[in-house]
């Protein structure tokens, strides 16, 4: 984590804070609890990514929020060498982004943690971890799988 | 639409040093004055316009008032997108002459302090609650991520991503105005800095100013102006997502159905491509055009390149100006790929000009792999 003594860094929140929408409000309240939540299609059901108001799919606005595993794999990785972005969260060091396929079936994007970023590979079993926000929310991430957090 | 629109008149400005004197509207209306001569038309002519900002407000600023529009804006592909529109605009007889252009000087920008242009981004933005939060540095990150996949599932190297590279160097040995022209090898491309893994240095397009235009009018009034025609043989564009944590197979583009589209309305295959203007913003974004297009099979695109087939000398000259990898790149390249597949089907490009071109195809990638646009240009033999 961020060992910066500069007052505007420490007070500032050490990553983007996420805007909350109507769509993805239950998203987010459930994050307090770090509980993680999908969007389900009532009539495909089915879950789909990201929180819309209707189903990408069939354009239905029956949608039920259920409760996810948790757990899934790597699909896709990049391991930032110039961690400009992130200085206030990884420091100096190389960070991993992620595209993460949950075993529900979608794809959502997250930071690889725990773990040596240049480990990572495509397949690699992750399950959920929760990083604390400045207004109790909770910021999804994942972490080489264990029990989850 | 086959044939009903010609562009025949085209310009662009780029400088070795990666720097230009003009910016903005100046610049934009020096390219159009030199599109326009170079077809023999002038700004009266013109009663179509496109951009990928604004049409309007470049039509107020030109002073003229067209009937036909497109504020298109697909990223790097809009220009793509513009020819196709324009073309079935002409076609149509919505319009008789219309004019696309891009100018854009980050290079420049950042030296003399001038404020960067930060174009409103409307609409909900879902992008900062679902991925700003995780650092993916923009715009390398997703592409990084591609390459990841792509190697993950094909077994593709960063030796091969890398020829792409050196390829592309080659042909900008023979452009006098590219911005870096002294070759390099493979190993001079792995041993650049890594940026976002596996993409290094050398596998990442330029940052320079820029900017071009060309001018589209019917294949009859073409006939009667001063350059060969260029002729628009065919057009399809597709994207399947804005942002990279929706792309439905990161393995493979909606070049597919862009592709695919544009040969059956030009009725050729890949084998009758003789220049490949292919937008390189990355090493892996020309490696998934090549096999999106069916050059060769999906995950066959390292091994194809390996050779350096694509290089001067090579069966599929690809990105022949030396591409937005060693030419130029402004942030939206798109308009290059058209000028200079026009000056090759025209025998103009000198010491770097491919013999007997007739065909070419300027294939546009528009934002983090998301839109893509092809267009099938060809000479008149062609058609």
């Amino acid at each position: 984590m961020s060992g910066s003594s500069r007052s505007d860094e420490s007070t500032r929140p050490a990553r983007l804070e996420p805007p909350v929408t109507d769509a993805s409000e239950p998203f987010w309240e459930a994050t307090r609890q770090r509980r993680l939540m999908l969007p389900w299609c009532t009539a495909c059901d089915r879950p789909f990514w990201y929180p819309r108001e209707v189903c990408p799919r069939c354009l239905g606005s029956a949608i039920e929020w259920r409760a996810a595993s948790g757990r899934g794999e790597v699909y896709a990785h990049t391991v930032e060498h110039k961690p400009v972005m992130l200085k206030a969260v990884f420091g100096d060091e190389p960070y991993c982004v992620a595209l993460v396929e949950l075993d529900e079936g979608v794809r959502l994007m997250s930071n690889i943690v725990d773990v040596d970023p240049l480990a990572v590979e495509v397949g690699m079993r992750v399950s959920a971890r929760w990083e604390p926000m400045s207004d109790g929310r909770h910021l999804l991430l994942f972490a080489p799988e264990g029990p989850v957090a | 639409m086959r044939g009903a629109a010609a562009i025949v008149g085209v310009a662009d400005a780029a400088s070795p040093t990666g720097e230009l004197e003009l910016t903005g509207r100046a610049l934009e209306a020096a390219v159009i004055a030199e599109a326009l001569a170079d077809a023999g038309l002038t700004l009266d002519d013109v009663d179509g316009v496109c951009h990928s900002t604004s049409s309007m407000g470049l039509a107020e600023y030109l002073g003229i008032h067209p009937r036909f529009t497109d504020s298109t804006m697909t990223g790097g592909s809009s220009y793509e997108v513009h020819a196709e529109h324009a073309a079935a605009a002409i076609a149509a007889g919505l319009c008789d002459v219309v004019i696309s252009v891009y100018a854009s000087t980050p290079r420049s920008d950042r030296r003399r302090g001038r404020p960067p242009m930060r174009p409103n981004l409307m609409g909900p933005n879902p992008m900062l609650e679902w991925e700003a939060p995780y650092g993916l540095r923009m715009p390398m990150g997703p592409y990084a991520m591609a390459a990841n996949r792509h190697m993950a599932e094909f077994g593709t190297t960063s030796e091969q991503l890398a020829q792409i590279a050196v390829s592309t160097r080659d042909w900008a040995a023979l452009n006098p105005r590219a911005r870096y022209r002294e070759p390099i090898t493979v190993d001079d491309v792995l041993a650049s800095p890594m940026q976002c893994s596996p993409l290094h240095l050398l596998d990442c397009c330029l940052v320079t100013d820029g900017a071009g235009a060309f001018v589209m009018t019917s294949a009859a009034r073409a006939r009667d102006l001063s350059r060969p025609p260029v002729l628009v043989l065919g057009a399809g564009t597709c994207h399947d997502h804005s942002m990279i944590s929706q792309m439905p197979d990161l393995t493979t583009t909606p070049g597919v159905v862009s592709g695919r589209n544009a040969f059956a309305m030009a009725g050729i295959g890949p084998g009758d491509v003789d220049v490949l203007m292919g937008y390189d913003s990355f090493t892996i974004t020309a490696l998934l055009h090549l096999e999106d297009l069916g050059f060769c099979a999906k995950g066959e695109g390292g091994a194809f390149v390996e050779d350096g087939r694509t290089g001067p000398g090579g069966s599929l000259p690809m990105n022949t100006n030396g591409g937005g990898l060693s030419y130029t790149h402004p942030g939206a390249y798109g308009m290059f790929l058209l000028v200079e597949a026009v000056r090759q089907l025209r025998g103009e490009c000198g010491d770097r000009q491919v013999a007997d071109a007739e065909i070419a195809v300027a294939h546009g990638s528009g934002m983090v792999l998301s839109c893509m646009s092809t267009v099938v240009l060809g000479t008149e033999a062609a058609a």
